[in-house]
């Protein structure tokens, strides 16, 4: 199958040679159904081994799927009435960020999302969803006119970072994202968070200061690259798979750390593998997000979101050691 | 009463009027026109019937008022508001009034907006339609004040409020009171946006100056039609300003799209069915219906 990565190849190879064998016994009289049976018994267990023994190495790997499912795949399935706005009313249309308003179970909501393209074509206009300022500000706006007519925000992360350039930088990139932050943490509005691919750094958390954040089981969420993090520790970015370990990047990891808050389980090698059955698994708890938040007032939805931030980070007191408080 | 005293007149002049500069020429005026994208010559009934949009190349003609009502708003239910209101002469500006008193005779409009209560898809709204052919659609104290009512009435009536601008831009006979027409509505837009009221402008060709630098850009959502022109400063001040050629298409409703100034370009066929999916999904009361689902 196209698009297999390395770390599901044996399962890869196996499954050809049954099905090798299967072909081949159409042809002949010879009864090599032991012999079958046999196989696909070795295929489960492999398939066991392999695949619920992800390494987080294996999940950048599928993260990155070039036929991962994008925001517009997810807003097209879950959605009805989609219709897309454009622009941030002062510089442009990054087309690196979709956003609109549409239905969901049949009550408006405002939809956002990092976008990147299918194609090098697509690719090119979506600056391989690497946002610019504009972007940013063109969410931001949708958000706040969510907020005006009061419908929930669902925002879905899906970039590698954003954008490293120079115009970028001359237009406010860290004011940008700076003021996404800012402002939705002040929203009377609910808004539900979903990593769908990769959340890279500040680029990603600039739609991501959400009520509830939830992550598909193989997407990552990090400060850096484990590339960049790899050159950054040790110089080299050769060891990005040592840094993706070490990063705790994974679904498991930021549950674990209190950042996440419901993992949705991917079909077997990944949601590319079936996306009818990502789509069901996203809507089960999106729904469930919304309904659980729709009973809180506006004070109250910013209180929630304000406390769930409050709470992320570890340390300790040196006070607690020489009996202070 | 003033309505009525002007309609009666121009009943009677309407058909008397001298043919103009353009009637003149290879087409004639009314029965055929011609395409000034693809100088294609068509029945002027079959252009109307198609919302006036070009069969061969698709160059969106102007509509003016009536024909904007007619073909957006659902049938019969538009009822105008005040539209006895009549400018004055603030400036004593000579010929002002004269000028006023031909374009009266000429459109069969008493100013440059028409404005009104109607529904889309049964959906009510107050909707006010700016007509260029009147003073150019160019907004002095009566088109400012007019905009204002309408939004207010929307305000009042707790419905969105479309707008649908055509306009030079300021009325220079009136000067400042132009100009401060500009902050009049823009005042009423925010107290209104402030209550939670949607706000839907529609600018069609062309929309410049004064009104482009108001109302027009300040809809929760800004929609243009293709190929409008749309700008702040005019075309040839700006070329002697910056001593630079502009690109072909500056300033149009495409230019605007990519730099961030409109949510959408939408065609004159899609333009009903847009509205009115954009109104039914701000209908009010979704944000206490999750429980439900
Ligand atoms: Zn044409």
């Amino acid at each position: 199958m196209a698009g297999d990565l390395e770390f599901e190849k044996p399962v890869v190879e196996l499954r050809k040679k049954i099905s090798e064998l299967r072909d081949y016994t159409q042809n002949t009289d010879m009864d090599l159904s032991a012999e079958i049976e046999k196989l696909e018994a070795r295929l489960e267990k492999l398939e066991n081994e392999i695949y619920e023994n992800i390494k987080p190495w294996d999940r950048v790997q599928i993260a990155r799927h070039p036929e991962r499912p994008t925001s517009l795949d997810y807003i097209s399935k879950l959605f009805t009435d989609f219709f897309e706005c454009h622009g941030d009313r002062v510089f442009g249309d990054d087309e690196a960020i979709v956003g609109g308003i549409a239905k969901y179970h049949g009550l408006p909501v405002t939809v956002i999302g990092h976008q990147r393209g299918k194609d090098t074509k697509e690719n090119i206009r979506r600056n391989f969803g690497m946002p610019h300022p504009e972007g940013y500000r063109k969410a931001l706006r949708l958000m706040k006119q969510a907020e005006k007519f009061r419908r929930p925000i669902i925002c879905f992360i899906d970039t590698k970072g954003a954008y490293p350039g120079k115009a970028a930088e001359e237009r406010g990139q860290s004011e940008a994202i700076a003021r996404n932050l800012f402002e939705m943490a002040g929203l009377k509005v609910p808004v539900v968070c979903i990593v769908i691919g990769e959340g890279g750094s500040g680029g990603a958390l600039a739609l991501g200061v959400g009520n509830h954040i939830h992550m598909l089981e193989n997407s990552t969420y990090s400060v850096i690259s484990p590339e960049g993090a790899a050159s950054i520790l040790w110089r080299d970015a050769s060891q990005a798979k040592k840094a993706a370990e070490t990063m705790r990047i994974t679904a498991p990891d930021l549950k674990e750390l209190g950042v996440v808050d419901e993992i949705i389980p991917e079909a077997r090698g990944g949601a590319h593998r079936d996306l009818e059955k990502q789509v069901q698994a996203i809507d089960q708890t999106l729904l469930a997000s919304l309904k659980s938040l729709s009973g809180y007032s506006e004070e109250e939805i910013i209180d929630h979101r304000y406390k769930k931030y409050k709470l992320i980070g570890q340390y300790s007191s040196l006070n607690e050691y020489i009996g202070v408080n | 009463m003033l309505k009525e005293l002007f309609t009666k007149t121009t009943k009677k002049k309407k058909y008397a009027t001298i043919p103009s500069e353009t009637a003149k020429q290879d087409v004639p005026e009314g029965i055929m026109t011609k395409c000034p994208s693809c100088k294609k010559i068509m029945y002027t009934k079959e252009l109307v019937k198609n919302l006036k949009v070009c069969f061969h190349c698709g160059f969106h003609h102007q509509m003016n008022s009536k024909e904007r009502i007619d073909s957006f708003v659902d049938l019969g239910s538009f009822e105008e508001l005040n539209n006895g209101m009549i400018s004055g002469n603030p400036l004593d500006f000579p010929d002002y009034e004269d000028k006023l008193e031909k374009d009266r005779l000429k459109t069969n409009l008493n100013e440059a907006v028409v404005t009104g209560t109607g529904s889309i898809d049964g959906l009510n709204v107050v909707v006010a339609i700016m007509d260029a052919s009147f003073r150019m659609g160019s907004m002095g104290s009566v088109v400012g004040e007019k905009i204002t009512l309408a939004i207010e009435k929307a305000d009042e009536l707790k419905v969105p409020f479309i707008i649908f601008t055509a306009s030079g831009g300021a009325r220079m006979q009136e000067g400042v009171l132009s100009l401060m027409q500009m902050a009049k509505t823009s005042a009423a837009l925010k107290r209104f946006s402030d209550h939670g009221g949607l706000i839907i402008s529609i600018m069609t060709h062309p929309t410049t100056g004064g009104v482009s630098a108001s109302f027009a850009s300040l809809g929760d959502y800004n929609f243009a039609e293709p190929g409008a022109l749309i700008g702040f400063a005019g075309r040839r001040i700006i070329e002697q300003t910056i001593r630079e050629e502009l690109p072909e298409d500056f300033q149009t409703s495409e230019f605007l799209l990519k730099h961030g100034q409109l949510d959408a370009v939408v065609s004159r066929s899609d333009l009903r069915e847009t509205i009115a999916s954009i109104l039914e999904i701000h209908q009010p009361g979704g944000i206490n219906r999750w429980q439900e689902i």
